[in-house]
């Protein structure tokens, strides 16, 4: 604020050529002052806990020896993490994908519907994405209870027999990325109904002159168009999927037999519930190269997007 | 291909096609309604389930013979009365508001002055930064919370909403700032330059041009803001074990969970009662919440 104001005084005079560089000089100055707050938050609070977590991960349960990659080695070996990252891929993979059909299809039906009715339609579909995962949750975890779940008496109306939801490890394992792909879909949805709308209507009229069947204007054009931001909407939930915990907290809690731990509930388990805060830190940075390489590509998309529209 | 099919047909074929065109268009229109009909009922489906339970007494929970679950016979509100009769659920709430307001505040200070500076202001390294700054944002929080752990556990703030306030912008600092950067962005730089010459500093610029025009932004990136911290999750169910602590999410899931028999109705009562002010903001701020959604990708 002390900047802003000997600025103000400043700037009374031309700014003549000498007086042109210190302006740019202040200019800068005031920048960095802005954007302090901004970097001690991360420097802070995140990139200093990033490097620390390494450190973190090469010490021992006591926190008084460096044994280099030890815990990696360990968790490695153990048949349990093993089975960690099997279910963390599958969970983010399948439920990323679900997630980007039925967000694609939702919007794609959302978008034929006639414009004044798309608003009411829109807030409905988005209310999963609003409530807080962690008290959805708590909602499912009640319709899957195994003595009053609600959806096995829907099937029993229907003939079919009950489902073990939380109790069996497949079971279980189907409940979690149920759970997520129906809150994540509506977020797609979203995105991708942006993405529907930024697509011109000439190109349209165009295809539709030469005769183009509505697969053919799908294919064609509607996917081109939106391949950047279907990407990145893609890259993006995979990070926030892999990276997943309040759903599998409270759903599973990573049962039955420890088999639907994602990497971030079983980093949670060993470093916090069971003490070992090293091995728990080596736990969660498995997740960061996978995350890197992600990040990497979604950076990719956005700087060639903002070539295009340049 | 169907061009030159088309072409080989006579006349009249095109009044038949004319037709088949409608009958398509209103086959989609049909097939439109019932996918969102069939969504909306499975998007909606556990929410309105938590409400039929949340109205329910436990004997009518537990008896399952006479009764459909997805239905109330006797609806009451006891579930209600007993959360809001009790001291440690209103806590739960007021701890809540506390962090959450602070949160707000200071991430909406931090991130409008920082998406000035880079947005505008263009210094040595602001366009680095400006990447920096949402690679920061694709780190999770599930990745930071067990140094974090370590870190706020020697500052002594481990059991104090304190400890949250200080991580809570972590979630929600690199969003904010990255969405007002392109919002910023998208104000034409004759208005600047005119405050310029007009001698106006550049906190009189932010604060009587930039703040104004960009409104809508501040106000989906102050919704943005709202929503993670009152969902957060990670870090106070790893940071807080003391019930005095707790904000609402975690105090439902965690406190009102005990034993073996559980309430059930009183725990879905307690879920959308802290559902709620996300839930409201919606409502009414619905077409912002959206823009914010969307922003960080259509804009980036």
């Amino acid at each position: 604020m002390a900047d802003g104001a000997t600025l103000a005084i400043a700037q009374q005079g031309a700014p003549s050529g000498s007086s042109l560089k210190r302006f740019a000089r202040r200019r800068s100055t005031i920048a960095f002052v802005m954007t302090l707050p901004l970097l001690l938050v991360i420097g802070g609070l995140v990139a200093w806990p990033a490097g620390y977590a390494i450190w973190l991960s090469m010490l021992n349960r006591r926190m008084n020896t460096f044994i280099g990659l030890g815990n990696f080695e360990i968790l490695l070996d153990s048949e349990t993490f093993r089975m960690v990252i099997f279910q963390s891929v599958f969970f983010a993979v399948t439920a990323v994908i679900l997630k980007a059909l039925i967000g694609f299809w939702l919007a794609h039906m959302l978008h034929h519907i006639p414009t004044k009715g798309q608003r009411k339609w829109r807030g409905m579909l988005l209310v999963p994405w609003v409530i807080p995962p962690a008290l959805s949750t708590l909602g499912w975890w009640w319709m899957f209870d195994p003595s009053y779940s609600s959806i096995n008496w829907l099937l029993n109306v229907f003939a079919v027999p009950s489902v073990p939801w939380l109790g069996e490890p497949w079971w279980a394992r189907i409940s979690v990325i149920i759970v997520n792909v129906w809150y994540g879909a509506p977020f797609f949805m979203i995105m991708y109904l942006a993405a529907l709308k930024s697509v011109p209507e000439q190109l349209y009229e165009a295809a539709a002159i030469d005769g183009a069947s509505s697969w053919q204007r799908l294919r064609y054009v509607t996917l081109p168009m939106m391949r950047n931001i279907i990407s990145i909407t893609v890259l993006f939930s995979l990070i926030v999927t892999f990276a997943n915990y309040d759903i599998v907290r409270v759903l599973t809690n990573g049962g039955p037999r420890d088999l639907t731990h994602v990497f971030a509930s079983y980093a949670f388990q060993v470093g916090i519930l069971a003490g070992n805060i090293p091995r728990g830190a080596a736990v969660s940075l498995f997740m960061f190269p996978i995350l890197a390489v992600i990040a990497f590509f979604v950076l990719r998309g956005i700087n060639r997007r903002n070539k295009e529209e340049m | 291909m169907s061009a030159s099919a088309a072409a080989n047909r006579d006349l009249p074929s095109i009044y038949h096609k004319a037709g088949s065109l409608r009958a398509e268009r209103r086959w989609a229109l049909w097939s439109a309604y019932i996918s969102l009909i069939f969504a909306a009922i499975i998007m909606l489906a556990p929410p309105v389930y938590m409400l039929m339970t949340s109205l329910k007494t436990s004997a009518e929970i537990a008896d399952q013979l006479n009764s459909t679950p997805w239905w109330v016979y006797s609806p009451t509100l006891e579930n209600y009365a007993a959360l809001i009769g009790n001291e440690m659920f209103r806590g739960f709430f007021w701890n809540s508001v506390k962090v959450t307001v602070l949160v707000v505040a200071v991430t909406m200070v931090i991130s409008v002055l920082a998406a000035f500076a880079l947005g505008r202001m263009r210094f040595w390294g602001s366009q680095a930064l400006a990447t920096g700054v949402f690679l920061t944002y694709l780190i999770p929080d599930t990745l930071l919370f067990i140094p974090l752990y370590q870190i706020v556990g020697s500052l002594g703030l481990l059991n104090s909403a304190w400890g949250l306030v200080l991580v809570y912008p972590t979630l929600t600092v690199p969003f904010c700032t990255w969405i007002m950067i392109g919002y910023f962005a998208s104000i034409p730089k004759e208005l600047d330059e005119a405050a310029l010459i007009d001698g106006a500093n550049w906190m009189q610029m932010l604060w009587k041009i930039f703040i104004p025009v960009a409104l809508p932004g501040i106000i989906a990136a102050t919704i943005f803001a709202f929503t993670v911290s009152w969902a957060a999750f990670v870090y106070p169910t790893a940071f807080i074990t003391t019930p005095e602590e707790m904000p609402m999410t975690i105090g439902v899931v965690s406190q009102l969970i005990r034993g073996d028999t559980f309430a059930w109705g009183q725990l879905m009562a307690g879920a959308l009662l802290a559902a709620l002010p996300p839930v409201i903001v919606y409502a009414f701020l619905m077409d912002y919440y959206i823009a914010g959604l969307t922003a960080g990708a259509t804009k980036g």
